[in-house]
């Protein structure tokens, strides 16, 4: 069986049957009735609004501490060597207490 | 005499919706036939044309004018049935044992002897429904719109908001979906 000569018979037959353009009695008064009446409550909408200008005032607060936090930070003044030296003093600091303690 | 569709849309704008209803009576029967294309049901059928019509009341404003105004309400409605396609993906699979008796013959006359016309219109045309709702909601939507009502790409492609490459691309992967149904029916029931 050719699938092609399937396929336009198929169409053939949708194109000789259209669906029918029958309108149930008084539906545009149906959709009408139902323009007038309110739109239901949308849950969602109602938080939408508050929750998208309490987002607002936090990304502003955000971004001020962000700057107030730059602008008052202290400057680094130890270089890379007294870096490192620090660094083992904190990594050490609990073994040297223990020894200490142990003794 | 009966006031335009302009002097209508005109009316609704300046805030008189009841102009809005003489819209609706003048172009339901035609949202009608659309939804049917898509929906099986009359209660999805009623909910669809329903929905076209709420969407193009909210969307009026919007309306420019350059096109007639049924253009732009089947635009409308197109895309609407074409999201109520996309909502109702998971009904599509129809297993073949589903044929009815009058389908499974229609289909065996035209197989055993594709020269003849088949009679039996309606389990024909019940048949062609079940195939198409067994197509994916693209595809569906192009072989209904291209082969079925006989448009062109440029008017398909104005009708889904699709470009014309997309529409084309569509039509090519839609027949081949199709003809993996039909290949799976004929080879199920012949083989």
């Amino acid at each position: 069986m050719n699938l092609n000569e399937l396929h336009a018979k198929l169409v053939k037959v949708a194109r000789k049957n259209p669906p029918t353009d029958r309108v149930p009695y008084a539906f545009e008064k149906r959709i009408m009735s139902r323009l007038a009446s309110p739109a239901p409550a949308n849950d969602w909408a109602l938080w939408g609004r508050p929750l998208w200008r309490a987002a607002v005032s936090c990304v502003a607060i955000t971004i001020l501490c962000g700057v107030w936090s730059m602008a008052t930070a202290r400057p680094v003044e130890s270089t890379t060597e007294s870096f490192s030296q620090d660094l083992e003093a904190a990594v050490f600091a609990p073994l040297n207490t223990s020894v200490e303690d142990a003794w | 005499m009966e006031p335009t569709d302009a002097e209508l849309i005109a009316a609704v704008l300046n805030g008189d919706s009841a102009s809005f209803e003489p819209l609706i009576k003048k172009y339901q029967p035609r949202v009608f036939a659309t939804a049917r294309r898509y929906a099986r049901r009359e209660s999805e059928v009623e909910d669809i044309v329903q929905e076209v019509f709420i969407k193009a009341f909210r969307k009026l404003p919007g309306f420019r004018g350059d096109a007639p105004f049924e253009h732009w309400l089947m635009r409308l409605a197109v895309r609407t049935c074409y999201d109520f396609l996309r909502g109702h993906q998971r009904n599509r699979e129809t297993a073949f044992s589903e044929l009815t008796e009058p389908e499974t013959d229609w289909l065996e006359r035209v197989v055993v002897q594709p020269g003849d016309e088949a009679e039996n219109a309606e389990a024909a045309r019940q048949l062609v429904d079940k195939i198409l709702s067994r197509l994916s909601p693209p595809a569906r939507m192009v072989i209904t719109l291209l082969e079925i009502e006989d448009r062109t790409v440029k008017e398909i492609a104005v009708l889904t908001g699709w470009s014309v490459a997309l529409v084309k691309v569509r039509a090519f992967r839609a027949r081949a979906e199709m003809r993996k149904i039909l290949k799976s029916i004929t080879k199920e029931k012949y083989l």
